[in-house]
C-alpha cells in the first residue's frame, strides 16, 4: 500500500509538472500582447513593464522562475488586474467554485441515486421508462441552454430566485441545478443498471428467504453493493464540473475560478491561465488519488498493489 | 428399501406421430451471423432505429445543403429583414409561425410591420441581421457534424492503433505508454482544448486539432484493456504459432473482435466532441463570425432571448435533437452488441 501511494504520488508530481511546463511554452507561443494598449506604449514604458513582470529574461530563465516560484505557492502576477498576485485571485475565487461544485455534486448523486434505484425496482414500468427518458435528456441537453433556460423561466418570469449574482444561498440555487443535472443522469443510468444486477445475485435472494422486508433489503444489502462502483465516477463528474463551472458561472456572474479562466483566456492573461490550469490539474490529479484509495478501502476485493498491470 | 415396480401398460403412451418427431431435429432458420444477430436486437431498440434515422437524415440535409447554404450565402445581412420570427407556409393560424410575435403582451405581425413581401417566407425566422436563421442553424448543423466525424475519425485511426499497440507489446512500451495517457487525462479535456484554442487561432481547425489531442484516450483505453485479453486467446496463439506477422493479427484477429468496443465507444465520444464544438463556441472561443455554428447560434440567441425566443430556442431544439439522436443510437448499439448487459 504505501508503495503503491509513494509511486503513484510520484507520477502525480510527474504529471504536474508535465502539464506546467506545456502550459507555460503554450502560453509563451500564443498570439497578442499581454498589455491592452501596447500601440500606444513607448519603448521605454515598454521596457520598464516588461521588467517588473520578468518578460525581459531569456525563456528557460522565466521558465525556471516559474517553476520554482509555483512551489512556493506563488503564480507570478495578473497581467489583467495590475499588481495583483494570480495565486490571491485564484483563491479569493476558488471558494465559490468549490461550494457550487460541491453542492452540484451531492444534489446530482444522491438524486440520481434515489431515481436510479426506484427505476431498477420498478424495473419495467412507467416509473422505469420516466427515469429513462429523464435521465437521456439530462445527458444531452447541455448544461449552459438548460442554464439560460432555467435563468430566463424560473429566475425573470416566475421570479423565484435571484437571476444572477452571489452572495446568498437563493443565488446558489439555479447554477446548482443547472450544473447538477449531468451528475445527476449520469448516476441514475449508473446505479439502475447497478442495482438490476445486484437484485438479481444471490444474497438479495437469501436477504427475502431470511424474511427481511423489501425495505430492508434494498437499503442493507442491494443499495450498499450498488454504490460501490459510484466512487470510481468521481473522477469523471469532477471533470464534468469543472467544465461546467466555465460556462454556469458565466451565465449567472458568479465570482468563481470558471468564470475567470474565461474572461483570462479573452485578455490574454497568461499567469492566471496557466494558474487556473494547474489548480484545475490539482484538483482532478488529487481527486483521482483520493478516489482510487477509497475504492481501495470500501471494496476489499481490490487490491491497489496489483491495480498497476 | 426395496423398489416399487412401476407397472405400466403399453397403451398407457401415445406415440407421436412419426413426421413431428423428425421435426425436432430440424433447425427451421439458417443460422446468423454475428452481424445479422446485431441487426436483428437493434432493429428491436425503436428509439435507436428513430435516432439512426434522424441523425441519418441531419446528416443527408446538413451536407446536401452545401451548394446552397455556403460562407457567401451566410454573411449576405438584409437589415430590412432583421429579426423576423418564424413565417411558415400554410401555417396562418398558429401564433408564432403565421410571421406574428408578442409584443406588449399582444401577437403583431413582424412582416406587414417591416414591410417584407407577402411571398417572402422565412422558416425560423431571421436574426438581428436579416439572416435567414434556418440557413444558418442547417451550416451549424454541419459544423457539429464535420466535429463529430473528426472526432469519430481520431478516435478510429489513433485511439485503437494506441490501445491495440499498448495492449500487444505488454511490458515496459505498455507502461510507458499507459503513463502517457494518465497524464493526458489528468488535465481536464477542457483545459487541453481551450489551450489549443488560445495558442491557436480560434476556429474549426483548431478545434479539431484540440480534439485530436484529447478524445481518443478512453477509447485507447478500453481497446488495450481488451486487447490484453484477447491476446491469450487461442485464435491468436495459433496465428503467432503459424508465423503470421504482427500487423497481419491485428489486422484480422484483434481490430474484428474489437468491433463492437470500437463502434461503442465512438458512439459515445461523438456527442461529447459535439457538446465541445458548442460550448466553445457558447463562451466565445470556438467559432466566430463570420463562421456560424450552433454553439455561436446559442451565443446570439441568448443575448436576445428575452424578446426574440426563437433565437435562441430553434438552435438549442436542433442541438438536443442531435445530441439525444447519438445518445440514443449509442444506447442501442451497445445493446445490440452486448445483450449480456442488461439494459
Amino acid at each position: 500500500m504505501a508503495r503503491y501511494l509513494l509511486k503513484r504520488i510520484f507520477y502525480m508530481i510527474l504529471t504536474l509538472l508535465i502539464v506546467a511546463t506545456v502550459t507555460f511554452f503554450l502560453m509563451k507561443l500564443m498570439p497578442g500582447s499581454p498589455y491592452a494598449n501596447e500601440a500606444k506604449m513607448t519603448l521605454t514604458q515598454r521596457q520598464i513593464m516588461d521588467q517588473q513582470y520578468g518578460l525581459n529574461k531569456p525563456i528557460w530563465q522565466q521558465y525556471l522562475i516559474y517553476i520554482a516560484g509555483m512551489l512556493h505557492g506563488d503564480f507570478g502576477t495578473s497581467f489583467q488586474y495590475s499588481n495583483q498576485p494570480v495565486a490571491s485571485l485564484i483563491g479569493a475565487r476558488l471558494g465559490a467554485s468549490v461550494q457550487l461544485g460541491l453542492q452540484a455534486l451531492i444534489l446530482g448523486v444522491v438524486l440520481g441515486v434515489i431515481a436510479g434505484a426506484i427505476a431498477a425496482m420498478r424495473q419495467g414500468t412507467w416509473v422505469d421508462s420516466t427515469a429513462t427518458v429523464i435521465s437521456i435528456l439530462g445527458k444531452s441537453v447541455p448544461n449552459f441552454v438548460l442554464a439560460v433556460l432555467l435563468q430566463y423561466y424560473i429566475g425573470l418570469k416566475l421570479g423565484w430566485f435571484p437571476i444572477a449574482g452571489w452572495g446568498q444561498f437563493s443565488q446558489t440555487i439555479m447554477p446548482t441545478i443547472a450544473l447538477a443535472v449531468g451528475p445527476f443522469a449520469e448516476t441514475a443510468r449508473f446505479i439502475r443498471t447497478s442495482m438490476v444486477d445486484t437484485l438479481s445475485s444471490d444474497y438479495i435472494e437469501l436477504g427475502k428467504a431470511k424474511g427481511l422486508s423489501r425495505m430492508e433489503v434494498i437499503r442493507k444489502h442491494a443499495m450498499r453493493n450498488s454504490m460501490i462502483p459510484l466512487v470510481t465516477l468521481i473522477g469523471p463528474y469532477a471533470v464534468a464540473l469543472m467544465t461546467g463551472s466555465m460556462v454556469i458561472e458565466n451565465i449567472f456572474n458568479v465570482p468563481g475560478i470558471g468564470e475567470q479562466f474565461v474572461k483570462s483566456i479573452l485578455t490574454n492573461d497568461y499567469p492566471t491561465i496557466m494558474g487556473i490550469t494547474m489548480v484545475y490539474c490539482i484538483g482532478l490529479v488529487v481527486i483521482l488519488l483520493i478516489t482510487d484509495i477509497v475504492y481501495g478501502l470500501i471494496d476489499p476485493r481490490i487490491r491497489l498493489d496489483e491495480s498497476e498491470a | 428399501m426395496t423398489e416399487e415396480k412401476l407397472n405400466l401398460p403399453a397403451d398407457a403412451f401415445d406415440p407421436l406421430p412419426k413426421d413431428e418427431a423428425q421435426d425436432n431435429e430440424n433447425i427451421a432458420g439458417p443460422s446468423l451471423s454475428f452481424a445479422q444477430n446485431v441487426w436483428l436486437r437493434f432493429k428491436q431498440r425503436k428509439a435507436a432505429v428513430i435516432s439512426a434515422i434522424i441523425v441519418i437524415l441531419m446528416i443527408v440535409v446538413a451536407f446536401g445543403s452545401t451548394p446552397f447554404i455556403n460562407k457567401s450565402t451566410l454573411v449576405k445581412s438584409h437589415p430590412q429583414y432583421a429579426n423576423l420570427p418564424a413565417k411558415v407556409p400554410g401555417m396562418g393560424a398558429i401564433n408564432g409561425l403565421n410571421g406574428k410575435i408578442k409584443q406588449n403582451g399582444k401577437w403583431v405581425d413582424a412582416y406587414a410591420q417591416n414591410g417584407v413581401p407577402k411571398d417572402k417566407y422565412f422558416i425560423a425566422g431571421t436574426d438581428y441581421l436579416g439572416r435567414s436563421l434556418g440557413q444558418r442553424i442547417i451550416y451549424g448543423t454541419k459544423i457539429s457534424l464535420i466535429v463529430a466525424l473528426v472526432a469519430a475519425f481520431f478516435d478510429l485511426t489513433i485511439g485503437v492503433a494506441y490501445g491495440i499497440v499498448s495492449g500487444w507489446k505488454g511490458g515496459g512500451v505498455d507502461n510507458v505508454m499507459q503513463r502517457i495517457i494518465e497524464i493526458i487525462s489528468s488535465v481536464p479535456n477542457l483545459v487541453i482544448v481551450v489551450l489549443m484554442l488560445v495558442v491557436l487561432k480560434p476556429g474549426i481547425g483548431s478545434i479539431i486539432i484540440a480534439i485530436a489531442i484529447s478524445s481518443w484516450t478512453t477509447m485507447a483505453r478500453q481497446v488495450r484493456a481488451e486487447t490484453l485479453s484477447l491476446k491469450n486467446e487461442e485464435y491468436v496463439l495459433a496465428a503467432r504459432s503459424l508465423g503470421e506477422s504482427s500487423w497481419k493479427i491485428a489486422w484480422k484477429h484483434l481490430v474484428p473482435n474489437l468491433s463492437s468496443i470500437i463502434i461503442i465507444q465512438t458512439m459515445y465520444t461523438i456527442p461529447t466532441a459535439i457538446f465541445f464544438e458548442a460550448f466553445l463556441s457558447f463562451i466565445g472561443i470556438g467559432i466566430s463570425a463570420p463562421e456560424t455554428s450552433l454553439g455561436v447560434l446559442l451565443n446570439e440567441g441568448q443575448k436576445n432571448f428575452q424578446f426574440l425566443p426563437y433565437q435562441m430556442w430553434y438552435p438549442a431544439i436542433v442541438l438536443c435533437i442531435l445530441m439525444i439522436a447519438f445518445n440514443l443510437l449509442g444506447d442501442g448499439l451497445r445493446d445490440a452488441f452486448d445483450p449480456r448487459g442488461q439494459r
